[in-house]
């Protein structure tokens, strides 16, 4: 009795899985029927984000100081022109590598806002290392007005900010191979991915296609930079995949900048548990070996 | 904490001038050193301890973080900002103090687990058992006002959806969502009170753990066999054995909390609470935190009408009621036997329970529709199920196994002793 009780219930589990497996499926294999599909449930993005291996991954990662910078150059020389970027401050720019010099040099390249003087009118200056990065744009209608009626989203923790649900059973896995780089996967997957919409399929006025969107087939931003458009200087190659992997790296600094901290703290702080667990659990041992339990 | 049984010698005069005076020494030395405890506790109870430790680290990280955070529509999200990257070390406070909430349930939902397979809340242990649920439902109170806290995205409609509950009663509904409120809508005045109360909550929480563990002290704890301690043989001191496990027990707990801290501090958040709150822009999908979601598919499992109750308000009163139940649970359990070690059918039928329990959690994740709702109904008719139909029936069919006659002679004859 108990026995046949038991397997009705997991068979029950196991048509539970089977039918909310043919609920996810995806139909066919060709994109066009991918947008479909996507369209029909409601589900986006059509396809999950490609996985890039980052320097900064895992328990002992590391930001690549030299693709910080390149990342930071693509963002001033490109995103900076639609993009925010107000909770960064130029002095956090010396984790990149720069000088306290450098940085002061680089922070005048930017005015910024401020006042009221003792006549109470505001006046604009040269921007120190203390400022942060001033915005395009006066405020999120003034952003919205000149972007097609989108505001470009601020940039600061967009890093962190976006992610593509990982699914059953990814989401488990990620817990022991410690998996938290969605963001820059998903930001990279978008800055390559934008390509012409499959055959038959149509995208409304004034947005272009792009599979890899978070909410929708295709977004308001068209294709923000391609092959050679900024210049580096340390021989790496200009190209668009180069250009997406340097500022998803360094979005993933803007929006985690204690990241290296964080990480080399918790190896102290793992060695040091693991041994204070060790040693407790030879005191526990040795103090029950006495007595029966 | 009765000090009738007291083995406390104070040692110096210093000692014996404040034993006289206030025995508080003599407290702390009958309720954490000499006080006997049943031999052959397992690790299953070495989840209270690490709750006490998750309580101070709660209460310690927040009122730091409390210093820095500025509980203001437009300064909030920033200040938390500024926290994580200005602050020294505040990005380890926010982090602890954020996977701190969950692991608090984690630990929580272990301990209640615990609680419910060996029948911890039978008498003489109604009391204690209650006292629990109180700081359950505090806990959840708690919970969700940090988590509105950081005016993000999901914190802003998180707090819209779930006192939007409260308007689903009848008559007095929309009064109690305003007076939650202290308005029409989430804001400032919103804000201001879930700050005040956050901060409030964990000490009431304190209070209530003070009487939880009085009443603990008074009936003595339970033990896997259910047996209730006969003799001294049964025992022994909490220090330096429960101490001990408890120890261990917790320091392997840190080891997965560290885990999450340092390793990946986002994974149980969710990526839009970094997107400062917008009153004009609806998320896709509102998913409350993980440790709700069980009961937030019990809510939407309820998709139709019952007389004059709608779906609405049906959803909130079955999601209320699966907490509100558990304060019954003494009397709905009419079993004589207290360890589901003795009980076959109620161990099976309480493994089903967590499993059930973990399917609503992963249900309350997924969207609201397809197979995905019918499941939800199930789960949500198996939870209650189990509460008024399994456990008042087991007690009069079940056909329990021997029971040992004392604690003593099981932790024999599991070593082949007797």
């Amino acid at each position: 009795m108990k026995k046949l009780l038991a397997s009705l219930l997991l068979a029950g589990v196991a048509a539970g899985f089977a039918s909310t497996a043919a609920l996810s499926q995806e139909h066919g294999e060709g994109l066009a029927e991918k947008v479909e599909h996507a369209a029909k449930v409601g589900h986006y993005p059509i396809l999950k984000p490609k996985h890039v291996d980052w320097s900064f991954a895992g328990p002992f990662g590391k930001y690549d100081k030299g693709q910080l910078q390149r990342g930071l150059k693509v963002y001033t020389e490109v995103c900076a022109a639609c993009h925010s970027m107000n909770l960064v401050a130029f002095r956090t720019l010396e984790h990149l590598g720069y000088s306290e010099e450098q940085v002061k040099t680089f922070a005048a390249n930017y005015e910024v806002e401020d006042g009221p003087n003792d006549d109470g009118e505001m006046f604009t200056r040269t921007a120190v290392p203390s400022d942060h990065f001033p915005a395009p744009f006066p405020n999120e209608q003034a952003a919205a007005y000149a972007n097609n009626g989108a505001a470009p989203p601020d940039m600061s923790l967009l890093a962190k900010a976006r992610g593509v649900e990982r699914g059953f059973p990814t989401f488990l896995f990620d817990i022991f191979t410690q998996y938290q780089e969605g963001g820059p996967d998903y930001i990279y997957s978008l800055l390559t991915g934008y390509q012409e919409p499959p055959e038959g399929i149509a995208v409304p006025e004034g947005t272009h296609f792009n599979p890899y969107f978070t909410s929708a087939a295709s977004l308001a931003m068209a294709q923000p930079i391609s092959d050679g458009q900024v210049t580096y200087d340390d021989g790496s190659p200009e190209t668009l995949d180069q250009y997406s992997k340097d500022i998803s790296a360094f979005l993933m600094y803007a929006a985690e900048p204690h990241l290296e901290e964080r990480k080399s703290t918790g190896f102290m702080v793992m060695i040091f548990l693991l041994v204070f667990t060790a040693l407790l659990y030879l005191t526990k041992k040795s103090i029950f070996s006495r007595i029966e339990h | 904490m009765s000090s009738d049984h007291s083995t406390y010698k104070p040692s110096s005069g210093l000692e014996k001038w404040l034993d006289s005076r206030l025995p508080i020494l003599r407290m702390g030395h009958d309720s954490f050193i000499s006080y006997p405890v049943p031999r052959n506790l397992n690790y299953a109870y070495t989840f209270g301890a690490m709750l006490s430790v998750m309580l101070i680290v709660q209460i310690l990280t927040g009122v730091v973080l409390a210093m820095h955070y500025v509980a203001g529509t437009g300064e909030a999200f920033v200040s938390v900002e500024k926290i994580m990257r200005d602050v020294n070390h505040g990005w380890l406070l926010r982090y602890m103090h954020a996977n701190g909430a969950s692991f608090f349930f984690i630990a929580v939902y272990l301990h209640i687990a615990r609680g419910l397979y060996y029948g911890s809340y039978k008498a003489p242990r109604e009391i204690l058992w209650i006292l629990g649920v109180v700081i359950y439902l505090l806990m959840m109170a708690a919970g969700f006002m940090g988590y509105v806290l950081p005016w993000g995205q999901m914190s802003f409609w998180g707090a819209t959806v779930i006192t939007g509950f409260f308007s689903a009663f009848p008559v007095v509904g929309e009064w109690i969502q305003q007076f939650l409120l202290g308005g029409f809508a989430v804001d400032q005045p919103t804000l201001n009170r879930f700050f005040s109360l956050h901060y409030l909550l964990p000490f009431m929480i304190a209070g209530v753990v003070v009487l939880h563990i009085w009443a603990l002290h008074v009936t003595g704890q339970t033990n896997p066999t259910g047996v209730e301690v006969k003799s001294k043989t049964d025992t022994l001191p909490f220090t330096p054995y429960a101490t001990m496990k408890d120890a261990l027990g917790v320091s392997v707990f840190l080891i997965a909390f560290a885990w999450f801290v340092f390793y990946m501090p986002n994974y149980l958040g969710h990526p839009d609470n970094y997107i400062p709150a917008n009153a004009l822009k609806t998320p896709a999908h509102i998913v409350p935190e993980w440790y709700y979601l069980p009961f937030y598919a019990m809510l939407r499992a309820i998709t139709f009408n019952v007389g004059p109750i709608d779906s609405k308000l049906g959803g909130v009163l079955v999601m209320f009621g699966s907490i509100i139940i558990l304060f019954f649970l003494p009397w709905l359990d009419t079993s004589k036997v207290r360890s589901a070690v003795y009980r076959p059918w109620y161990k099976l039928f309480f493994w089903v329970f967590i499993a059930n329990a973990v399917m609503l959690g992963w249900l309350g994740a997924k969207p609201a529709e397809g197979a995905y709702v019918v499941m939800s109904q199930l789960g949500t008719l198996y939870y209650f199920g189990f509460f008024v139909v399994i456990m008042p029936l087991l007690g009069l069919f079940e056909t329990p196994k021997r029971i040992p006659n004392s604690i003593t002679e099981a932790v024999l004859e599991k070593n082949g002793k007797a």
